[in-house]
């Protein structure tokens, strides 16, 4: 659709409503992307399909476009806002329905000496909508807090994030103890922000390196067998 | 329920189309793996984020550094907000210019690329600041340790980005077109700490009044041009130094 044109959500097929609700995601239209769940809600639709064809697809296209340098955290962060808020009408739904079995719980926290949490939130919405139970650990987290996170919730992944190129070695101080406890050899850990890369997640021996909130989710979904 | 919303479409598509010049223009480069050769008799060149030029240039004038000695090049100070671009852009330009010159000092620190700065300058034959970040090599390492230690939520402005806070922080951040993503951007920081490389009291007052917008406390700390000097000295020696050397 060409821009400057007006258009009317309810009077789109749902085919153009998806397409358009994705376009309105990226462009952070919060309004818009509640209508738009709203509608597909009332014609019927699966709560779990609304939320993978056209929320999750919506975040991941901005994903791409994120890592391509075409849109900026500013702008992701509003996308991240629409999405939410069509999150807000599936997640009561989705907590009810039978239909969408959780894949499991996945803690998340920002290592130690880092208060940087915007990629971390960003994964941890994109992981809900992938369907795992997420764990917040927030900022600023010792190891003690991952240790004891993973005790009370037996997660199926550990995630952590770090922002500074100072505090990012601290994920594998983490990854060290929970190397001598044995608890690395049964816990998938993945690691991300922005400084980081696959050569350093693998020399501090995480699972996995996420580049980017749609990607992270991907990667953990491939991580607990359901990459489909 | 509200009425159906009737509005502009604009989308991927329409983002893609408004921009002036073709994605590909704007893509990070891929490494050149070009290994470049030194001009031992050429000057000394030091490429530096424009963040710290004012500084560089009242340092070369300080120390009496000659301009056929030292040529200063600056990348954008706005790459400080895309770290992923600063090693291809730095590549690129040592690529195509490093055999115009002696030797290459980087007016980076790592700068939140993770690594791959280094990576380039090692292929130049280049060297860069052995910091993190400006902010710890004006501050000096340990008293950016302490001050970061002392306080996790500390966000750091040096006199560069007190004079271009509304155009690097504020707008940089969006904060502008949306002031309520304040809180998702500043809200885990507790004091803005400005490392001021001059006494300036019209920018004391400037970033009081960014912190005051931030929310945050205000921290001052003068700090002066730090281990940036001694670099600028080391890879291009004032004239009566040289002549000893």
């Amino acid at each position: 659709m060409s821009d400057g044109e007006e258009i009317i959500l309810r009077d789109l097929s749902d085919d153009d409503l998806v397409e358009q609700m994705k376009d309105d995601l990226y462009d952070g239209l919060a309004d818009e992307v509640h209508e738009g769940t709203t509608i597909l809600l009332e014609r019927g639709w699966d709560a779990n399909t609304v939320l993978s064809e056209a929320l999750v697809e919506g975040m991941r296209i901005v994903g791409l476009d994120f890592r391509d340098g075409i849109l900026f955290v500013p702008e992701v962060l509003q996308c991240a806002g629409a999405m939410k808020a069509g999150m807000e009408l599936l997640r009561p739904i989705l907590a009810n329905s039978d239909s969408k079995a959780s894949l499991g719980t996945y803690v998340i926290g920002t290592v130690k000496g880092d208060i940087h949490d915007i990629g971390k939130n960003l994964v941890g919405m994109m992981l809900e909508g992938a369907g795992f139970e997420v764990v917040d650990l927030g900022i600023n987290n010792p190891v003690e807090n991952y240790l004891a996170a993973i005790d009370k919730h037996n997660p199926a992944i550990l995630g952590m994030s770090a922002l500074l190129t100072t505090t990012m070695p601290y994920m594998g101080v983490v990854i060290e103890e929970l190397d001598k406890r044995g608890i690395l050899k049964n816990l998938p850990v993945m690691v991300g922000g922005a400084p980081l890369n696959q050569e350093f997640a693998d020399a501090i021996g995480a699972h996995s390196y996420g580049r980017d909130a749609a990607m992270s989710a991907e990667l953990a979904k491939a991580l607990v067998g359901r990459n489909h | 329920m509200r009425d159906s919303v009737a509005r502009r479409s604009g989308g991927r598509e329409a983002r893609l189309g408004r921009r002036a010049r073709p994605q590909e223009a704007e893509a990070v480069a891929p490494e050149l793996l070009v290994t470049t050769s030194a001009n031992p008799d050429g000057p000394a060149l030091v490429l530096a984020c424009g963040a710290i030029a004012n500084e560089i240039i009242a340092l070369r004038e300080q120390l009496g550094i000659a301009d056929e000695t030292m040529v200063l090049h600056c990348l954008p100070a706005e790459l400080h907000n895309r770290p992923g671009q600063i090693a291809p852009r730095v590549d690129a330009f040592l690529s195509e210019h490093r055999h115009k010159y002696s030797r290459v000092l980087l007016g980076y620190g790592d700068c939140g690329t993770g690594g791959a700065l280094d990576k380039v300058l090692a292929r130049h034959e280049a060297e860069r600041l052995p910091h993190m970040h400006c902010y710890e090599f004006f501050a000096g390492t340990p008293r950016f340790t302490r001050i970061a230690e002392a306080e996790v939520g500390s966000y750091f402005v040096t006199d560069f980005l007190v004079r271009h806070f509304d155009k690097l922080v504020w707008e940089g951040c969006g904060l502008d077109k949306r002031p309520e993503m304040l809180e998702t951007f500043f809200g885990n920081y507790r004091d803005l700490v400005y490392l001021a490389q001059t006494d300036n009291p019209a920018l004391e007052d400037k970033a009081r009044e960014a912190a005051a917008r931030l929310g945050l406390n205000y921290v001052y700390h003068k700090v002066g041009y730090g281990d940036l000097a001694e670099a600028i000295r080391k890879v291009a020696p004032p004239a009566a130094e040289a002549g000893h050397v």
